[in-house]
């Protein structure tokens, strides 16, 4: 079947998409984008968190079909989306967003990788790398949509509502508590400059 | 496999009578789990999603007509008031991202005895509407579990509704699990005092093969509460009591030992929660009515 969604602010078409194939798989396999991670495959992980109309959910718990006429935000888009927000409050004109070749090129790296200079990230993914947040990186594009859903919905959040937050998110790793400063990082960055 | 995408419940009424086979899927968090594991290839894909109806909710006098696709976070944020046990068991399930697509329709559908929302319906009382081309029929929730993962809905029948009883008193909630987030419940146990008929209701969850009310506690519990006159005098519960409908409740439990843990374990853990949480709604109870009898 085909299935026609907006991805990162613009529209998308998928083809030949089996019945039973998850959101997850035609953003990575079908549309080419692999930021969101297929680790579970049965929503234990959160690595493939993504918004669906607003809303963080599991990719791979999404049915493809299911997406059909609605929005998606991946991490790829990330970047656009918190600056959209930051300067407009969303996208109200239909012109912003993130093209699939864009999304697909879309990396975290600069001239300076450790530090992201450079490249357009959005405030909490600049966070992540300012904090150590970030170590195999699996995890870190479901945490990222899923924390900057937090802070857009809750500014000022204490630490048991970032970790409420992030419940929903593995770190194999075991990088919470940079991943806890790196939340708070964004949190306070986000204060001083309204 | 085919996709069925009904655009309204009629629609859906009509596909499902078509395709009796066809598996329902809204929130997704169970069936898409069994889809990508292939543990399950239906023939049809039954979408709930551009249903709009099942997202509502409507609050009435006596009770809540929920829809069968609210999502669990739409109930701890709008009904923790009305419907404090569901709220609370809301609460516990999984994780952010899963409370944000599953609801109690999907709960009731899958019919686990470990669902995390039964043990909280099963004490506040409630009844699932459920509705066929046939026509629509109201089945009370303590008939509707009939085995492990089988509930009484037809092949041509979807849910899509639960109208639950609006606390008439405190209810409590508790689960047990390795940790906070992203757990089935090892077990579970709701508890909802109904000062108005001066009773209590139960419901245990992940501790028999459905989800059941533990009801000889239940009669324990009313007639100890009648004969102490402890609606009326606020007292503390005495000890005894506490202990024996903890007893009671673990009686009621037939168990497995499985991955999560031991039959034993749980019939005693079961026992813990009964007590814990018969003192806490009972405590809040003794509060609010010592605030009240203060006003007047």
């Amino acid at each position: 079947m085909r299935v026609n969604f907006t991805v990162n602010g613009r529209p998308q078409e998928a083809d030949d998409v089996w019945e039973g194939e998850s959101l997850l798989y035609v953003l990575r396999e079908r549309l080419g984008l692999p930021g969101s991670k297929n680790a579970c495959e049965q929503g234990e992980c959160g690595s493939c968190t993504v918004r669906l109309d607003g809303v963080p959910v599991c990719a791979c718990l999404v049915a493809a079909g299911q997406v059909e006429g609605r929005e998606v935000v991946t991490v790829e888009g990330l970047a656009d989306y918190a600056k959209q927000r930051a300067e407009h409050g969303g996208c109200a004109s239909g012109a912003c967003g993130t093209s699939v070749d864009e999304a697909q090129r879309w990396q975290a790296r600069g001239q300076d990788s450790q530090t992201g200079e450079g490249t357009e990230l959005s405030p909490i993914q600049q966070a992540f790398i300012d904090a150590g947040a970030v170590q195999c990186g699996f995890c870190t594009p479901g945490l990222l949509v899923a924390a900057d859903e937090m802070l857009e919905r809750n500014p000022n959040p204490s630490d048991a509502d970032i970790r409420e937050a992030l419940s929903g998110n593995l770190c194999r790793c075991t990088g919470y508590e940079k991943i806890m400063d790196a939340v708070r990082l964004a949190a306070a960055r986000q204060g001083e400059a309204v | 496999m085919d996709f069925l995408r009904p655009a309204s419940w009629e629609e859906a009424l009509a596909a499902k009578a078509e395709h009796p086979t066809a598996v329902p899927i809204a929130g997704g968090t169970d069936v898409m789990v069994e889809i990508n594991f292939d543990h399950r290839r239906p023939e049809y894909l039954l979408d709930l999603n551009r249903v709009g109806d099942l997202y509502e909710w409507e609050v009435g006098e006596e009770s809540v007509r929920l829809g069968a696709s609210v999502p669990y976070t739409q109930i701890m944020e709008h009904l923790r008031t009305e419907l404090p046990g569901l709220a609370l068991a809301s609460h516990t399930v999984a994780s952010p991202q899963i409370r944000n697509r599953g609801g109690v329709g999907g709960n009731l559908g899958t019919a686990s005895p470990a669902g995390d929302a039964h043990p909280a319906l099963l004490a506040a009382g409630a009844e699932v509407e459920v509705e066929s081309v046939r026509g629509s029929r109201r089945i009370p929730i303590d008939e509707f579990y009939t085995g492990v993962k089988r509930n009484a809905l037809a092949p041509d029948e979807l849910i899509r509704a639960v109208h639950i009883n609006k606390a008439d008193g405190p209810q409590q909630y508790s689960k047990v699990g390795t940790r906070n987030a992203m757990v089935i419940a090892v077990c579970a146990f709701g508890l909802a005092l109904h000062p108005g008929t001066r009773t209590v209701r139960t419901g245990i969850g992940s501790a028999a093969p459905t989800p059941i009310r533990a009801k000889a506690a239940e009669e324990f519990l009313n007639a100890a509460l009648e004969e102490g006159g402890f609606w009326d005098n606020g007292k503390i519960i005495t000890p005894s009591v506490a202990k024996q409908f903890a007893e009671l409740c673990s009686g009621a439990c037939n168990p497995i030992d499985d991955v999560r843990g031991t039959a034993s374990y749980r019939r005693h853990a079961v026992g813990v929660m009964a007590r814990r949480t018969l003192t806490w709604t009972w405590e809040s109870y003794r509060g609010t009515a010592a605030r009240t009898e203060g006003v007047a």
